[in-house]
């Protein structure tokens, strides 16, 4: 995949899974102000990001420093790299 | 004895007619039955039933996803019953939120496809790690009444009660005692369930469920009748909002009718097969409580599922309690059996029925049941001054339970 077909891959599952708008979703979205997610949401958007690239990453670190949807996607392009390169 | 008079001031419906009262009474008042074939029952193996009651009109997508998320079907139903009633009884946020309105909504268990969706996939691997955040809170006991509260911003009190078929009986008869006594000022109150194989196998495999009219949903159930030939499932909710007579005349509330008994007995003779003695207990215990006599009382609206033995249990009870001349019929023919939002269904139809001066008949009852003879059965659509009702619920599990209704008046 290439990243961008990542982005687009994790837009469109968050978007399914919480019910956003793709057009208003840019990497600067925050996940709690501005798409609302809560402590629950996280538990649930870990769930959809592994499902959909088929990862384990709930006891990564780095899951707790995300804030933006930009982060989320670097995570994942990071994560899928490393998987790629394992 | 209720040390305060207890008034119904809001409805919210949820039926297989649709949502609101309006559609509820449109389709009583015209004989229409919410029954339809189910294909998907007939992929089941050794179900042998194939037709239900679905609830229609329905958009779960009017309930935000925050809260949205930790309902299953029947909390939706019960949410937006709940806001009806709320509307209805022009209740604001602010009262709504006081502290003085509790919630007491009951559904027969937590939600079933919720159960199924997660230990089918928790049985592919014993894995827990698809599973979501949210699962707990369609699946906890309370779980309508938790997530009504949640989404109307509710800080009273939270009563969840569960008695399957007597459930939203229970839950208005201990609405209104927590009024009488003062604790609350309002109720919501009533039941919810969402319809799933589970339940109809349940009465299929103890030959209690309707399977000679597969092909006919429309006659049946059959309460009754000599022909019946058991439940047909059902799913919906039917909320009420209780508040005491002070309350609602402070406020210039329209009251729609009043609660003025309830009684609920066990039944320790059997968990699934009802008792006449048990039964008629009941009612004369509700009757007591309302300080009436039988004589009073204008109709019973029976709980009537359409099996052969609590048809028959329920018609000796009554004919021993009223005699033969009360004029009695069931709403099942038309609603199929709600479980947990049966009760609640029904009384809001009873309400109606006050209000409108009418009684209406069973439905698919065209030849009586000679051992269900002894009782005054509604040969149509009948008018009269209707002043008292009592409703009956039962349910699986030795739990009997009766309301009095009464037509308000200062």
């Amino acid at each position: 995949m290439t990243d961008q077909e990542i982005i687009e891959q994790i837009n469109s599952s968050l978007a399914e899974e919480f019910e956003f708008d793709l057009g208003e979703m840019t990497p600067e979205t925050t996940l709690f102000e501005d798409m609302g997610l809560d402590s629950l949401d996280v538990v649930d958007l870990v769930i959809v990001l592994e499902t959909a690239f088929g990862m384990k990453i709930r006891e990564e670190e780095a899951i707790r420093k995300i804030r933006t949807l930009g982060d989320i996607h670097n995570f994942v392009i990071n994560k899928k790299r490393q998987m790629e390169s394992a | 004895m209720l040390l305060k008079r207890v008034v119904i001031t809001g409805m919210g419906v949820v039926s297989p007619f649709g949502r609101g009262i309006e559609n509820l009474m449109a389709a009583l008042l015209t004989g229409k039955s919410g029954v339809v074939q189910v294909p998907a029952l007939s992929e089941i193996t050794g179900m042998r039933t194939r037709v239900a009651a679905l609830a229609t009109g329905v958009d779960p997508m009017e309930i935000p996803r925050k809260f949205r998320r930790s309902m299953s079907s029947m909390s939706i139903f019960a949410t937006l019953a709940c806001q009806d009633a709320a509307a209805m009884a022009g209740l604001s946020e602010t009262q709504l939120q006081s502290g003085r309105l509790g919630v007491s909504v009951g559904s027969t268990i937590g939600s079933p496809q919720t159960m199924q969706e997660f230990f089918r996939d928790f049985g592919i691997d014993n894995s827990l790690e698809r599973m979501k955040s949210t699962l707990f809170f369609h699946i906890m006991n309370h779980s309508c009444a938790s997530n009504v509260a949640q989404a109307l911003g509710v800080t009273g009190r939270i009563l969840a009660p569960s008695a399957a078929c007597s459930t939203s009986c229970h839950a208005v008869g201990y609405a209104a005692e927590m009024i009488g006594i003062g604790k609350q000022d309002f109720m919501l109150c009533g039941g919810a369930d969402e319809f799933h194989p589970l339940t109809s196998g349940t009465f299929d495999i103890i030959n209690a469920a309707s399977t000679a009219f597969n092909d006919s949903p429309n006659r049946t159930p059959r309460p009754f009748d000599r022909d019946r030939d058991g439940i047909v499932c059902g799913e919906g909710s039917g909320i009420l909002l209780l508040e005491s007579l002070e309350s609602a005349e402070q406020r210039g509330a329209t009251i729609l009718a009043e609660i003025t008994g309830f009684a609920t007995n066990s039944d320790p003779g059997s968990i699934a097969n009802p008792n006449a003695s048990c039964i008629a207990d009941c009612m004369q215990q509700a009757l007591d409580d309302a300080r009436i006599t039988p004589d009073q009382v204008d109709y019973v609206n029976a709980h009537a599922t359409a099996t052969e033995q609590g048809d028959i249990a329920e018609c000796e009870a009554i004919s021993r309690v009223f005699g033969s001349q009360t004029p009695t019929s069931s709403l099942k023919g038309h609603l199929g059996h709600a479980m947990a939002a049966s009760g609640t269904l029904e009384l809001a139809a009873c309400i109606e029925m006050l209000r409108q001066g009418l009684l209406i008949p069973t439905l698919n009852l065209e030849n009586i049941d000679p051992l269900c003879a002894n009782v005054q059965h509604l040969p149509g659509i009948t008018r009269l001054p209707v002043a008292t009702i009592i409703k009956n619920n039962f349910a699986l599990g030795g739990v009997n339970s009766s309301i009095i209704l009464r037509r308000y008046q200062q």
